[in-house]
């Protein structure tokens, strides 16, 4: 379980609070205006921002000292997700040994895992001969391999045409409900939200909201919610 | 971002500076110390002191002002031989400074190619002599250096970024204010200072093309303050006051350094679209072949002059070349194990100016006065004969340190910038980020570097002087010994043995650097 | 370090280290090179002294006494050999040297009473030009020709300051006037005799300042006979290169051998074509055909130590003053 306690980030003169707790397992959209501090969210629960005040804690264990790469989170971000001058297979590679000294059953493992994401076949080649929806896919490999139980997104897919879009999202959920992660992922989109999140919580106006069921955020918005989606 | 989240650590870094750092001011201190009290600086030293300051702010804003347009023309236009004309344009900067003086004159001086056209047509000959001529002479030596750091500049803008652009139908005038003129803040001020700092240690140069005594620069008062005067305390002084203008110059010049990182590239070759009318072309082209000719027209000089000699070399000139390289390769490896955790650590810490500082001293101070503290420490512990070889391939490596890091750390900044963020999530630790991301994406970088301290080595002559003997003698050393008994022609011979020596030393690191990698 | 090793095994494997004596002789570049007198030298001394002896290069003349003093009284060094008379004061206020007992007659155009050093050659300084060109006949006449000339900083250069010391002994008080007449003559001052020689070998200069025996290396060694000298009515200034023994000396009575050596044929002789000098006691060959083709100054001009080094610095100060105008 993942929990913000009394957790207040501050990004230059912004500042974001948050206290709530998202439970095993659970599909978390993160919704809400531009620049209300979705990304400053993620970054702090992905240990690249501090906490000014309160904790983060998994499990009960508190994680907020602890480095990006030491905590039990697997982060894809908007672009910059792969190393341009390695192999496919040594990118997905790194989510098992950062130092890519992998014996052969490990390397095995990275077999696997290319081909559950539709990669067979295409282990030696380098990122910038691939598509971009391969692209996502080399890095969703390499977040399965990582095996970390909770996953956070920054829409590494919009970019994609929608129904590439669809098809990565569908894919992240299958690799959640198959490993058990935990996901939050920002969306812009509320579609994206009611097609793979069950709950979605509300960035705005400096405060993170607790996360309520997705259907009940988005047929009835708050006040801040609806200029943004821009329904009646 | 908190410290904690930096993928590779700063430390090694820190700690080269410091051990450079140690040398530098160990070593003046040491020449300070053993100094009798003696006069303090006079008149003369103060005019020299203002000449110096004159003569490398020139050369360094000429050098920097003339490479931008070569450097644009450069980055725009594909052309076969392009990379070998880039390698061969650093080649003024690697000569012994001998050679390429009387190379320069060779074609500008009075009796030189230019003044011998003129005459055909009844015009006086070029009177090279004076500030001018020391100006002239300097942006020779820097400006292929100024031009390669700041094409470096260029070609780290992404691709992606040149296409945005001319989907967007961006002219050159645009893309200048757009990419092109950030770009520019962040490299032409650390150029600069570098180029300054070259040329406030000059010394023949100055002299010999200045045309007489009011062309005396500090170096020349450092020079007669231990060798005419004995004055070691004035010496060390003098050589204080080198230091604290560089650091001053260097100061201002990097800290006007803006924000970095221009987001990430994906490895494809760079294509640019802007450009590509008929007048832009032009000037590209004319920008290329006047820089061409200025610099290779001596070059061919000295060739030429070199070939004749070539049959006359004695045996020792080739024992000579042959302990240079061994000089130069090991002063290669010190510089990287030096530069590159430096370069590391500038792109970490917000506030490393003080290591980078620490790289530009090996610039600011007389090779002279580190030459003679290292001989005032070393003498009463060991033979200096012995120590010979270690000690010229280190201080040749502190010298090119300067460079090294001009060109490593806003690679290393581009890298950390746009990768190291991913490299900390996973968890990476120094090692393996170093090993896997850093060093193979900055490898068209080091092998700049190092292809230019080995050539830098080998013409160097500097150190070497307090701790030769007649068995271990470098190339450099050779020529002036030709020279001093009579015999230029085989010294010019020897001189053109030098030049390829250091080319191709040069080429192969740099080449080897940029093999399979996008330059 | 291997090779050095090497290099030091092939050096030793002459004698044996362990019975014969070190000589160390400190001296310039241009003596130790494969092509100066070093090597004969070396050659002709060991053959009669049973010993090793060392040649040291250490820059030119005024860096070897720099690198003496640095070493101070710890020096290894036995003899320094390329000292001339303008650092002689200097040398001897170190108070590293020890009087000499060496006997000759030399073939000087001066007395030689010197108690601490032994000259070994000597020549005149001159403008060398080519030979076609219509020579001035003295400083004024040069100064008041058009005739372009290339000269040495007398900061960083031995001949440099050998031309300071020419001027001043042959106008004493007037020597201003002359610098400031001879500065529109001047193309440039270099760093040292090399790059002067050089610029002047390229024709960015009329005439250079070197020495009467300039010439001879161009017509012995490159059989090229263009070059001549200017010769001045004032009379030319001598330099005359010395060596002496340290006190500190480990190898006293080799050391005198050594100097005593020094003024012998077998020394004597190796000079004109390898340093380009006239030797300080004429061999018995005599001097090498063409040498005999040399202007010879009618006034040979020298200060004494004591002088030289009492005029150095008002001299230089005139110098600066006349050219930075």
């Amino acid at each position: 379980m993942l929990r913000l306690e009394d957790a207040v980030i501050r990004n230059g003169d912004f500042t974001l609070r948050a206290d709530w707790s998202v439970e095993e397992g659970a599909r978390v959209a993160v919704i809400g205006p531009s620049g209300a501090g979705k990304t400053t969210l993620i970054e702090a629960i992905a240990g690249f921002r501090p906490l000014e005040q309160g904790r983060i804690l998994w499990d009960g264990r508190d994680i907020t000292g602890e480095a990006p790469g030491k905590r039990p989170v697997a982060m894809l971000f908007q672009d910059g997700n792969l190393f341009p001058h390695l192999t496919v297979a040594q990118n997905a590679g790194l989510g098992l040994r950062p130092d890519l000294r992998l014996d052969a059953e490990q390397k095995a493992r990275v077999q696997t895992a290319l081909a559950r994401v539709g990669l067979a076949g295409m282990e030696d080649r380098k990122p910038g001969a691939l598509s971009g929806g391969q692209q996502s896919r080399a890095a969703l490999a390499r977040v399965l391999l990582q095996d970390r139980p909770l996953l956070l997104l920054d829409e590494p897919f919009a970019a994609l045409g929608p129904a590439l879009k669809a098809e990565m999202l569908d894919l992240v959920a299958a690799l959640a409900e198959e490993t058990g992660a935990t996901l939050l992922m920002i969306s812009h989109d509320p579609d994206d939200a009611r097609r793979i999140a069950d709950q979605a919580l509300l960035v705005a106006e400096g405060i993170a909201h607790p996360p309520q069921s997705t259907a009940d955020l988005l047929d009835n918005p708050p006040p801040a919610l609806r200029d943004y989606l821009g329904e009646g | 971002m908190a410290d904690r989240a930096q993928p590779v650590s700063g430390a090694p870094g820190v700690g080269a500076a410091a051990c450079v750092a140690a040398l530098i001011l160990g070593t003046l201190a040491a020449v300070a110390l053993r100094a009798e009290p003696g006069k303090g600086l006079g008149p003369a030293d103060w005019q020299a002191l203002r000449f110096t300051l004159t003569q490398a702010t020139l050369s360094a804003v000429f050098s920097v002002a003339l490479a931008v347009p070569v450097a644009r023309a450069l980055a725009r236009r594909r052309f076969p031989g392009r990379a070998a004309l880039i390698t061969l344009l650093g080649a003024p900067f690697i000569l012994p400074v001998i050679v390429a003086v009387l190379g320069l004159l060779a074609v500008f001086g009075r009796a030189g190619w230019v003044s011998q056209a003129l005459g055909a047509f009844g015009l006086e000959p070029l009177r090279i002599y004076g500030l001018h001529g020391v100006v002239l002479a300097h942006v020779f030596f820097n400006l292929p250096l100024a031009t390669r750091l700041i094409l470096q500049g260029w070609q780290e803008i992404p691709a992606e970024r040149f296409r945005l652009a001319a989907q967007l139908g961006a002219g050159p005038g645009a893309i200048w204010r757009l990419l092109e003129r950030p770009m520019l803040a962040r490299v032409a001020p650390g150029a600069l200072a570098v180029v300054f700092a070259i040329c406030l240690s000059s010394f023949a140069v100055a002299l010999t093309l200045g045309g007489g005594p009011r062309a005396t620069t500090v170096e020349l008062a450092i020079y007669q303050a231990f060798h005419f005067d004995f004055d070691l305390g004035r010496a060390a002084l003098l050589s204080c006051i080198q230091i604290a203008l560089t650091v001053i110059a260097a100061s201002l010049a990097l800290r006007a350094r803006p924000g970095s990182g221009f987001g990430t590239g994906l490895d494809r070759p760079v294509q640019r679209w802007d450009a590509n009318t008929p007048t832009l072309r032009l000037l590209d082209t004319g920008a290329i072949l006047l820089a061409a000719l200025f610099l290779l027209l001596p070059l061919a000089a000295i060739a030429l002059s070199g070939l004749p000699g070539l049959p006359q070399l004695p045996a020792s000139v080739f024992r000579a070349a042959a302990t240079s390289i061994v000089i130069a390769l090991g002063s290669t490896a010190i510089l990287l194990l030096l530069a590159v955790p430096m370069a590391a650590t500038v792109a970490l810490v917000r506030r490393a100016l003080w290591v980078e500082l620490a790289g530009l001293l090996g610039l600011a101070v007389s090779p002279l006065v580190i030459g003679i503290g290292l001989f005032v420490i070393i003498y009463p512990l060991a033979d200096p004969f012995a120590l010979a070889l270690p000690v010229t391939a280190l201080v040749n490596a502190v010298m090119a340190l300067p460079f090294a890091l001009r060109i490593l750390v806003p690679r290393a900044q581009a890298v950390i910038g746009d990768y190291g963020r991913l490299g900390t999530s996973l968890d990476m630790g120094g090692g393996p980020f170093l090993r896997l991301v850093l060093l193979p994406r900055m490898r068209a970088q080091i092998g700049f570097a190092a292809g230019l301290a080995a050539a830098l080595s080998m013409g160097d002559l500097g150190v070497i002087a307090l701790f030769a003997d007649t068995e271990v003698a470098t190339l450099p050393l050779q020529i002036y010994r030709l020279m001093g008994a009579y015999r230029m022609e085989a010294a010019a011979g020897a001189a053109l043995l030098l030049l390829v020596l250091s080319m191709l030393a040069f080429w192969i690191f740099d080449r080897g650097g940029r093999w399979h990698a996008e330059a | 370090m291997k090779y050095l090793a090497f290099a030091a095994g092939l050096f030793s494997a002459t004698t044996a280290l362990a019975e014969t004596p070190t000589l160390t002789v400190y001296t310039y570049d241009s003596f130790v090179a494969e092509w100066g007198p070093g090597p004969l030298v070396e050659k002709a001394f060991e053959e009669v002294c049973g010993c090793d002896l060392k040649l040291v290069a250490a820059g030119d003349g005024a860096a070897l006494l720099a690198r003496l003093k640095l070493e101070g009284a710890r020096s290894e060094a036995d003899i320094v050999l390329g000292l001339d008379t303008n650092l002689i004061q200097a040398a001897r206020d170190s108070g590293l040297f020890a009087p000499h007992k060496v006997e000759a007659s030399y073939d000087l155009p001066i007395d030689w009473t010197d108690a601490d050093f032994v000259p070994y050659d000597w020549g005149y300084f001159a403008f060398v030009q080519d030979k076609t060109l219509a020579a001035p006949s003295s400083f004024r006449d040069l100064a008041d020709s058009d005739l372009k000339i290339v000269i040495q900083d007398p900061r960083s250069s031995t001949p440099g300051l050998g031309l300071l010391m020419w001027v001043k002994a042959a106008y004493g008080d007037e020597a201003p006037a002359i610098w400031e007449g001879l500065s529109d003559n001047i193309v440039t001052v270099t760093k040292g005799w090399s790059e002067a020689y050089g610029l002047f070998l390229d024709g960015e200069a009329d005439m250079v300042l070197s020495y009467t025996t300039s010439p001879a290396y161009h017509l012995i060694a490159e059989e090229d006979d263009s070059k001549a000298t200017a010769l001045f009515d004032e009379g030319h200034y001598m330099q005359v290169e010395v060596a002496g023994k340290l006190a500190a000396t480990d190898q006293p009575e080799l050391a005198d051998r050594f100097l005593q050596f020094m003024v012998t044929d077998a020394f004597q002789s190796v000079l004109p074509t390898t340093n380009w000098m006239y030797p300080a006691v004429t061999p018995e060959g005599g001097l090498p055909a063409g040498f005999e083709t040399l202007t010879e100054p009618g006034k040979a001009l020298l200060f004494t130590p004591e002088e030289a080094a009492l005029a150095r610095d008002p001299a230089l100060t005139e110098w600066l003053t006349a050219l930075s105008r």
